[in-house]
């Protein structure tokens, strides 16, 4: 898109037009109303050698949804959508917990063996478990969309039905807790005071930004996005982009339930992740990726996910109760999009453009 | 034998989704000889009277090419506001009426929203859901009991079915299958039901051929947000209460209902009264696993999930055929 013979816009216009300029904004609005509504919400303190307040509890609690946001946005982009990542989030927890969870299954034992600082199994082979498990959803949904052709939103309503009764399936019902304290490290672990959430959702972040920006996989999933079939008789396999897309997706989501069921220190099917993939989707329609497919950006969906988070934390923090935050959250994505519309976009941009001629004049 | 064939390819779905229906019953009257008894497949009518009404709004919808993800916390919204409502000691009738104008007026702005702004249904939607939920949570956050004589007469009252002894259905059951009969005339024989197979089919033709787009769709929209008040009237009935909790994950009940009914996701194709059915499978597995006792509920989930698997393979293979001839 770079043209060097016409002269490149100011760096604000460059910035109101690019794609995070929106989300930003948002961000920056809810941050500004805590400024002022909610004294020593920027307060950061140390405790135990750690960083401890807000913002870090805004990026550690949000860090799953980051992950699953990244994933929903890469589907997204090939114009499906992922509805079962919550159910996928479950099926990984599971996993992890019935893995270390030192007694098998029905066997009657004694509170003292189930609550024992052990794992059945090493704690790699867990991690193993957990991710493959989750990958192993997601190319399910990706074979489902890309070469049975249903469409995403049922392909994925499938295992988003049924995943939770697999996960129950795998923990025979019960809401299993974890006393196996390496498990921790991944939701309350610290390094260098920041949360290890951090580093984990930096490094899927560079690692997709790679494969995306760097390979040409990122123009090819907008291109599938865009046109499906116009990208097949171009000679790319649409299908396997899809079931890639699909595929890292539901990678994602289990990293996501790995960090949960740490974070939690337990595994309940029923309940860990839910609503996991609408906020998803709506991290992803707050970074300005259409639901239609197309063009795509990971660093506008985190910022949308940070928003989510922020946005939250922000109504616990002035005392909205959990149960109006459903309310709450409806009215700040209603105006979120209708901020997006072509409509008001529209009206936002002609202001800017009269002004400029006034300017000029 | 031409007309039979054409008749096989329109229905076939629905054929499949009724025989299957059939199979799955006779399955279970086989392995568990009390599901023989004539109430239980009344009892399916009963247990999922709410679900088959919101699954009627949600055909129509789909059948439009849209979505609609509102309807379970509208359930659970116009329950808890209802039996608010009747706690101050207002008429019921006039209750119920508020609830239903409330149902409508929210889909007609969820519609609105979708048309005029050109925002995703998927979204808008998501949002009209948590909104609802929100609110029904912001009104009361427990459960409140309803001791109104006119809900307790309406719950309570059974209606003998004729022929049958012993058999019976209660008051609100009647609803759904009233509003099933309705939509069904008025989606296959009106201009109205004509424009939304339409606008399912595709929408810019439909709107080449000068069919009032915006007024259906947002109409449609408008239908669905009464059918869920509506079944949150009967929801809080049928349990004497409302909660903010009820019906949690009842819009993808609805959805898969709609699918296994035989109606495609992408419009312009299927059947209210396939739905009827889809609703029926949904409620004959749960039924099924209460008789074998030993089975446990996630296997529901399973059920329905491999269920809808099932019926979308078939979707497709008819699809596919109908391509080619």
């Amino acid at each position: 898109m770079k043209n060097n013979s016409r002269k490149k816009p100011p760096l604000f216009v460059r910035f109101r037009q690019s794609r995070v300029f929106w989300p930003i904004i948002t961000l920056v609005l809810i941050l500004i109303f805590d400024g002022i509504y909610a004294p020593g919400f920027f307060k950061i303190g140390i405790v135990d050698g750690h960083l401890y307040g807000n913002l870090i509890d805004v990026v550690n609690n949000g860090a799953p949804l980051i992950l699953v946001a990244i994933g929903m946005t890469m589907v997204i982009a090939t114009g499906g959508v992922d509805l079962s990542v919550g159910a996928v989030i479950a099926i990984s927890a599971a996993m992890g917990a019935v893995l270390i969870n030192p007694a098998l299954g029905n066997v009657l034992i004694s509170v003292d063996i189930l609550t024992e600082n052990v794992s059945r199994t090493p704690l790699w082979l867990i991690i193993l478990a957990n991710l493959a498990a989750g990958t192993a959803c997601g190319l399910f949904n990706g074979f489902l969309v890309s070469r049975a052709r249903i469409q995403p939103m049922v392909a994925t309503l499938i295992l988003m039905v049924s995943g939770r009764g697999l996960a129950q399936l795998i923990t025979n019902g019960q809401i299993m807790t974890i006393y196996y304290t390496p498990y921790f490290f991944f939701g309350n672990g610290f390094i260098f005071g920041l949360p290890v959430a951090v580093y984990i959702v930096l490094a899927v972040l560079i690692i997709a930004w790679m494969l995306v920006r760097k390979t040409s996989i990122g123009l090819f999933v907008e291109s599938v996005g865009v046109n499906a079939e116009g990208t097949y008789y171009s000679g790319i396999s649409e299908k396997n982009i899809k079931l890639l897309a699909y595929t890292f997706c539901g990678f994602c989501a289990a990293i996501a339930g790995l960090i949960l069921s740490s974070y939690v220190k337990s595994a309940d099917a029923n309940n860990i992740g839910l609503n996991y993939e609408l906020d998803a989707i709506l991290a992803v329609v707050i970074g300005g990726t259409l639901m239609a497919g197309g063009r795509f950006s990971l660093i506008a969906s985190l910022i949308g996910a940070l928003v989510i988070r922020t946005f939250t934390i922000t109504m616990y923090t002035i005392g909205v109760p959990a149960n109006a935050l459903l309310a709450a959250k409806a009215v700040l994505v209603l105006l979120v999009i209708l901020l997006y519309s072509d409509q008001s976009r529209q009206l936002l941009n002609n202001l800017f453009e009269r002004k400029k001629e006034i300017d000029n004049a | 034998m031409l007309k039979l064939k054409k008749f096989l390819f329109k229905n076939g779905p629905l054929l499949a989704t009724i025989a299957i229906f059939i199979v799955v019953y006779w399955i279970g009257g086989r392995l568990y000889p009390a599901m023989r008894n004539p109430q239980v497949f009344f009892n399916l009518f009963i247990n999922n009277s709410s679900l088959l009404i919101i699954s009627i709004g949600m055909t129509l919808v789909v059948l439009m090419g849209g979505i609609d993800l509102s309807v379970g916390g509208m359930i659970a919204l116009s329950s808890i506001a209802s039996a608010a409502l009747l706690q101050m000691g207002i008429n019921p009738i006039l209750v119920m009426l508020m609830i239903l104008i409330m149902g409508v007026f929210f889909g007609l702005i969820m519609g609105t929203i979708i048309h005029y702004l050109k925002v995703e249904a998927f979204v808008v939607t998501l949002m009209g859901m948590f909104f609802t939920r929100g609110m029904a949570y912001v009104i009361n956050s427990s459960s409140i009991t309803i001791k109104n004589d006119l809900y307790r007469f309406l719950a309570l009252t059974k209606i003998p079915i004729p022929f049958i002894q012993n058999a019976f259905i209660y008051i609100p059951t009647l609803v759904g299958i009233i509003l099933l009969v309705v939509i069904f005339l008025v989606t296959n024989f009106s201009f109205f039901g004509r424009t939304v197979y339409a606008i399912g089919n595709n929408e810019q033709s439909a709107l080449l051929m000068g069919m009032p787009i915006a007024r259906t769709k947002i109409l449609v929209y408008a239908i669905s947000g009464f059918c869920s008040a509506l079944a949150g009237i009967v929801f809080s009935i049928s349990l004497l209460s409302g909660f903010g909790g009820y019906a949690q994950s009842m819009e993808m009940d609805a959805i898969a209902s709609v699918v296994i009914g035989g109606t495609a996701l992408t419009g312009g194709v299927g059947n209210v009264f396939g739905t009827l059915f889809g609703v029926l499978i949904n409620g004959l597995i749960v039924s099924i696993l209460q008789f074998n006792g030993t089975l446990t509920s996630w296997w529901t989930r399973i059920g329905v999930g491999v269920l809808t698997l099932i019926f979308i393979g078939i979707q497709s293979l008819f699809y596919v055929k109908k391509r080619k001839a």
